[in-house]
C-alpha cells in the first residue's frame, strides 16, 4: 500500500469514498450570500451547556460547531468529509497512524493562537475520567485510551505534538472511521487556560476557534451569538447576529412565526399543524424536507421467548404495515426495510427487506410452534405520536394472533427497560430511534447491534450478539485505505444482510425533517437539513434582506 | 408568640428534613438511571461507570443521602448533571420571574374571584348568580394548559393585544398570570359568594338595613370587611397550589421560571434540579402557610396563635 499525501487527494479519495464529488473547503462560500443581518431562532428546551466534550442534545449539537472547531469536518449540508483545523493529513499505509498538519494564524476567541498542544489537550480532557464526556468512548482506538480511561494516566499516550503546526496520532487497531472521529463535537479544540479558568462552568463561558462567540447567556430565556470578525474561513460567517430564544414551545414558535417575529423554529412543525401548513403555499414553500441518519424500529429481546426463534422474529417483520404507520405521522417518513438509513454510505438499494404479508407471518408463527399467536408487551414512549404507533403495530400484530399489551412510560423508563435483559420483550424505538454520531455505516452496528451493545444498561435492546458479525465488523473497519471503501461499504451491506436475516428488529421507517424558516432567510436548502450540523448550518445561512 | 414561632420553625425543618427524604428516595427508586442520561447513546459501558463513579451513584443510598443532607446544610444544592452548573445558580436566575408570576396570578385572582363572588351572593338566586356560578366552575375544572393556550390564541394570535410567550415586558406577564389566576378565581368566587352570603344573613346586617342604611354602604363597609376574612387566609395556602400550575403555565408560555426548569429537568432525570426545586416549592409552601397563620389573628381577633 503506498502512503498518500491528504488535503486535495485524500479530499477527493475520500469524497469518492462517501459517493460525492469533491470540492475544497476554501470553495464553499455561496457567492450570493449577503454579509450581516440579525436572526432570532428558537428551541424549546433551554441549552445544558455548550462545552464540546459534555454537550450532545439537539440544541447545543451545531451551536458547538458554530463555537468551535475540529481537525476535520463536513462540506456544509452534505455528509461529505474535509480537513477544518487540518490543513492536510497523512495516514499511515497500516492505517494505525493519522499526521495532521494544521492551519497557521487561527486563533481562539480570546486572541490567542491555536497550536497542536491545544489538540492534544483537548483530546486529553475528553477522555479523561473526570470530565464525565459522554463522548469518551469514540477515542477507544487511540493508544492510551484505556489507561487514561482508567485514570491511570492524565495523557494519551498515542497523541504526540511534533511542532507547533504538527500533531500525530497513533492507534492501537487500524480505524477506518478515525478521520469522523476528528469531525465529532467530542473532539473540537478548546484552549487550556479558558478551561481552567472556569473549570465546571466551562460549558457556560465557551471559548472556541468558531465562526461565532458567545455574547451573552440568560439562563433560561436567551443565548446570543456574535460573528468572530477573526474568523479563519475567510468570508465566514455571513450572520452578524444570532439570538437563540428557549422556553418556547413548538406551537408558540410556530405562532411567532407565521406573525413574523422570529425566523427559524427548530424544534420543526408540530404534528397538529403540519397538515395545516402543508396545505398553505405560501408557508409550505418556507419548509425544507431532508433525509436524516435516523432509523425507527421495533426491537424483539432475542434472548426471551418466542423471542428467541427466529421465525417469530421474521413473522413480525412481515406482520407490520409501515405504509400505514407512516400516515399517522403525516407521511414525514420513507418505509425502512433495513437498519442503515437511505442516505448512509453502505445502504443496500437492491434489498428488498421483508415484504407486508399477513398470511406468511402466520404460516411463519405456525411453524414456529405458535399457531394461535401469544401474549407479549410492547414498550413505548408516552409523548404523541409514539403511542398512536405503538397502538397500529399493536392491531399489526393481532391480526396475526400476537397480543401485545402497551408499555407506554417516560423515554428514560423505556431506556431501562430495553438495557435490562429480562426487561422488556419488544420496544418500539419511537423517540429514542437511532440517528448516526457520524456518516458512517458502522457508527448504526456497536452500539445498537453488536455485542458490545448488548449489556445491561446498554442501548442494543434485542440483546443480538453474533460473534461471527463482530469479527466481520472488525475486520471492515481495519480497511482505512480510502481507495478500498467501495469493498468497506460491501462488507457492512453483507453485515446489515445477514442482521436481517436473524430479524433482532422490525425496521418501520426511515424519519424525514422539516425545517420552517421565515421569507429573509437564503442559502441552499440543505443547510436547513444539514444531515451532521443538526438540526441546521448556522455559519453558512443568511438573511437576503440585509444591504 | 415567640415560642409559637420557634415551634413552627422546628416543624418547618422536620418537614423540609421529609420532603428531601422522600423525594431523595423516590427518585432513587425510578427505573431511570440518570448516569444514562449524562451519557447518552454512544458512551461505552466503562464510560458509563467512570461517570457513575465520579458522581457518586455507585455509593449505596444512605451514603448518598447523607452527602446531599452534609451538602445542604451548609447550602449548597449541587451541580445539575445535565447542565453541570450550580443548582442554586440556576434556581436563584430563575426565581424572580416565578415570584412576579405569583404576584400577577394572586391580583388576578383576587381581582376576579372576590368581584365575581361578590355579585353573585348580593344577586343570590338569580341568573347572573347562576351564570357566575358557572363560570367559576368552569375556571376550576379547565385543565391550565387549555386555558393557557385558549388565551394565547385569542389575545396573542388574532387579536394580538399581548405578546405571544415570551418574558420583559409587564404585557407578556397579563396571559400567564390570567392563566394561573383563573383556577383560583373560582375557588375563590365560590367562596367569597358563601361567606359573603353568611355574613349578609347575620343580625347586624339585618340591623343596619333596618336603620335604613344604603344598600352599597352595608355591602361594602359592613358586610364585606367580615367576608373577606376567611378567603383572605386562603392565600398562603394557595402558594403550594402555584408551586404546582407553575410547571404547567410556564412551560405554555415560555416563561424563564422555577416551573419550567423543574420540567426540564424532569424529562432528563436531572436529579440535583429537581430536588432543589422540591425542596424551594416546598418550603416556599410552609412558609405561605405559616404567613397566613400569623396574619390570620390580626384580621380576626378571635384566632389565638398558641
Amino acid at each position: 500500500m503506498k502512503k498518500f499525501l491528504a488535503s486535495t487527494v485524500a479530499a477527493s479519495a475520500l469524497a469518492l469514498m462517501l459517493g460525492m464529488t469533491s470540492a475544497r473547503a476554501e470553495d464553499t462560500v455561496d457567492p450570493n450570500a449577503k454579509q450581516g443581518g440579525e436572526i432570532i431562532a428558537t428551541y424549546k428546551d433551554d441549552v445544558t451547556t455548550l462545552d464540546p466534550a459534555i454537550g450532545y442534545d439537539w440544541q447545543n449539537w451545531s451551536m458547538i460547531k458554530s463555537l468551535f472547531d475540529g481537525l476535520m469536518d463536513y462540506e456544509p449540508g452534505t455528509t461529505k468529509l474535509k480537513p477544518d483545523l487540518a490543513e492536510s493529513y497523512e495516514i499511515s499505509p497500516d492505517g494505525k497512524t493519522f499526521t495532521f498538519r494544521l492551519r497557521h494564524g487561527v486563533k481562539f476567541h480570546n486572541g490567542r493562537e491555536m497550536t497542536a498542544d491545544d489538540v492534544k489537550y483537548s483530546l486529553d480532557r475528553v477522555t479523561n475520567p473526570k470530565t464525565q464526556s459522554p463522548g469518551a468512548g469514540f477515542f477507544g482506538s487511540i493508544k492510551g485510551y484505556d489507561d487514561v480511561a482508567a485514570g491511570k494516566a492524565d495523557s494519551l499516550a498515542g497523541v504526540t505534538v511534533v511542532d507547533p503546526y504538527t500533531v500525530k496520532f497513533e492507534l492501537s487497531r487500524p480505524d477506518a472511521t478515525f478521520l469522523h472521529v476528528m469531525a465529532i463535537n467530542f473532539s473540537h479544540v478548546v484552549p487550556k487556560e479558558e478551561v481552567e479558568k472556569y473549570g465546571a462552568d466551562f460549558g457556560k463561558h465557551p471559548v472556541g476557534t468558531g465562526a461565532f462567540k458567545l455574547a451573552e447567556w440568560t439562563l433560561g430565556q436567551r443565548i446570543v451569538f456574535e460573528r468572530n470578525p477573526d474568523y479563519w474561513h475567510k468570508g465566514l460567517p455571513h450572520l452578524d447576529k444570532i439570538t437563540f430564544e428557549v422556553g418556547q414551545e413548538p406551537i408558540v414558535a410556530l405562532l411567532r412565526l407565521q406573525k413574523g417575529e422570529i425566523d427559524l423554529p427548530l424544534d420543526g412543525i408540530p404534528p397538529a399543524k403540519f397538515q395545516e401548513v402543508m396545505s398553505d403555499p405560501e408557508q409550505k414553500a418556507r419548509v425544507v424536507e431532508g433525509g436524516q441518519l435516523h432509523t425507527g424500529y421495533i426491537t424483539m429481546n432475542t434472548t426471551m421467548a418466542p423471542f428467541d426463534n427466529v421465525k417469530v422474529r421474521q413473522a413480525v417483520n412481515m406482520a407490520i404495515n409501515k405504509a400505514r404507520i407512516i400516515q399517522i405521522i403525516n407521511g414525514r417518513a420513507v418505509p425502512a426495510n433495513q437498519p442503515l438509513p437511505p442516505s448512509m454510505p453502505a445502504y443496500d438499494k437492491q434489498y428488498k427487506g421483508y415484504p407486508y404479508d399477513v398470511a406468511k407471518a402466520k404460516a411463519l408463527l405456525a411453524e414456529a410452534g405458535h399457531p394461535d399467536g401469544f401474549d407479549t408487551q410492547l414498550f413505548a414512549m408516552n409523548t404523541d405520536p409514539n403511542p398512536r404507533i405503538a397502538q397500529a403495530i399493536q392491531q399489526d400484530l393481532a391480526a396475526i394472533g400476537i397480543k401485545a399489551s402497551i408499555q407506554a412510560l417516560a423515554q428514560a423508563n423505556v431506556i431501562a427497560a430495553g438495557g435490562d435483559k429480562a426487561g422488556a420483550p419488544m420496544i418500539w424505538s419511537g423517540g429514542m430511534g437511532w440517528i448516526a454520531d457520524f456518516p458512517d455505516p458502522s457508527n448504526f452496528y456497536g452500539p445498537i447491534l453488536g455485542c458490545a451493545g448488548a449489556v445491561p444498561g446498554g442501548w442494543n435492546w434485542s440483546w443480538y450478539c453474533n460473534k461471527d458479525l463482530d469479527a466481520k465488523a472488525a475486520e471492515a473497519d481495519s480497511i482505512v485505505d480510502p481507495a478500498k471503501s467501495d469493498e468497506r461499504y460491501k462488507m457492512w451491506s453483507d453485515i446489515y444482510a445477514k442482521i436481517m436475516a436473524d430479524a433482532p428488529w422490525a425496521p418501520v421507517f426511515n424519519e424525514q425533517r422539516f425545517t420552517m424558516k421565515s421569507a429573509r432567510m437564503g442559502g441552499a436548502d440543505n443547510l436547513y437539513v444539514d444531515p451532521v450540523h443538526v438540526p441546521i448550518n448556522y455559519d453558512n445561512v443568511y438573511v437576503k434582506d440585509v444591504q | 408568640m415567640i415560642t409559637y414561632l420557634g415551634r413552627r420553625l422546628i416543624q418547618t425543618l422536620l418537614i423540609l428534613l421529609g420532603v428531601s427524604l422522600i423525594t431523595f428516595a423516590l427518585l432513587y427508586l425510578l427505573p431511570a438511571d440518570p448516569v444514562r442520561q449524562i451519557a447518552g447513546r454512544s458512551a461505552t459501558p466503562q464510560t458509563v461507570e467512570n461517570i457513575r463513579q465520579q458522581l457518586g451513584l455507585d455509593q449505596p443510598f444512605v451514603v448518598q443521602y447523607w452527602h446531599y443532607l452534609t451538602r445542604l446544610i451548609s447550602g449548597d444544592l449541587g451541580r445539575s448533571y445535565i447542565q453541570r452548573s450550580e443548582v442554586t445558580e440556576l434556581i436563584v436566575s430563575r426565581l424572580p420571574a416565578s415570584l412576579l408570576l405569583m404576584v400577577g396570578a394572586i391580583l388576578c385572582e383576587l381581582l376576579i374571584g372576590l368581584s365575581m363572588g361578590l355579585i353573585a351572593a348580593v344577586k343570590r338566586g338569580t341568573a347572573t348568580d347562576q351564570t357566575l356560578m358557572v363560570a367559576s366552575f368552569v375556571g376550576v375544572s379547565a385543565p391550565q394548559f387549555v386555558v393557557g393556550l385558549l388565551l394565547l390564541y385569542v389575545f396573542a394570535v388574532r387579536l394580538s393585544w399581548f405578546p405571544i410567550g415570551g418574558y420583559g415586558t409587564w404585557r407578556h406577564l397579563v396571559l400567564p398570570s390570567l392563566t394561573m389566576g383563573i383556577l383560583g378565581a373560582g375557588w375563590y368566587a365560590r367562596m367569597m359568594r358563601s361567606s359573603m352570603i353568611d355574613v349578609l344573613r347575620q343580625d347586624y346586617v339585618r340591623t343596619a338595613r333596618a336603620k335604613g342604611l344604603a344598600r352599597g354602604a352595608i355591602i361594602f363597609r359592613h358586610a364585606l370587611p367580615n367576608a373577606i376574612l376567611p378567603v383572605i387566609a386562603m392565600i398562603g395556602i394557595d402558594i403550594g397550589i402555584f408551586m404546582g400550575g407553575i410547571v404547567v403555565v410556564e412551560s405554555v408560555f415560555g416563561w424563564p421560571g422555577i416551573g419550567q426548569l423543574a420540567w426540564q429537568a424532569i424529562q432528563r432525570v436531572d436529579i440535583p434540579i429537581i430536588m432543589g426545586v422540591t425542596l424551594v416549592s416546598a418550603f416556599a409552601i410552609v412558609l405561605g402557610n405559616l404567613l397566613a397563620d400569623i396574619i390570620a389573628p390580626f384580621i380576626d381577633p378571635r384566632i389565638k396563635l398558641r
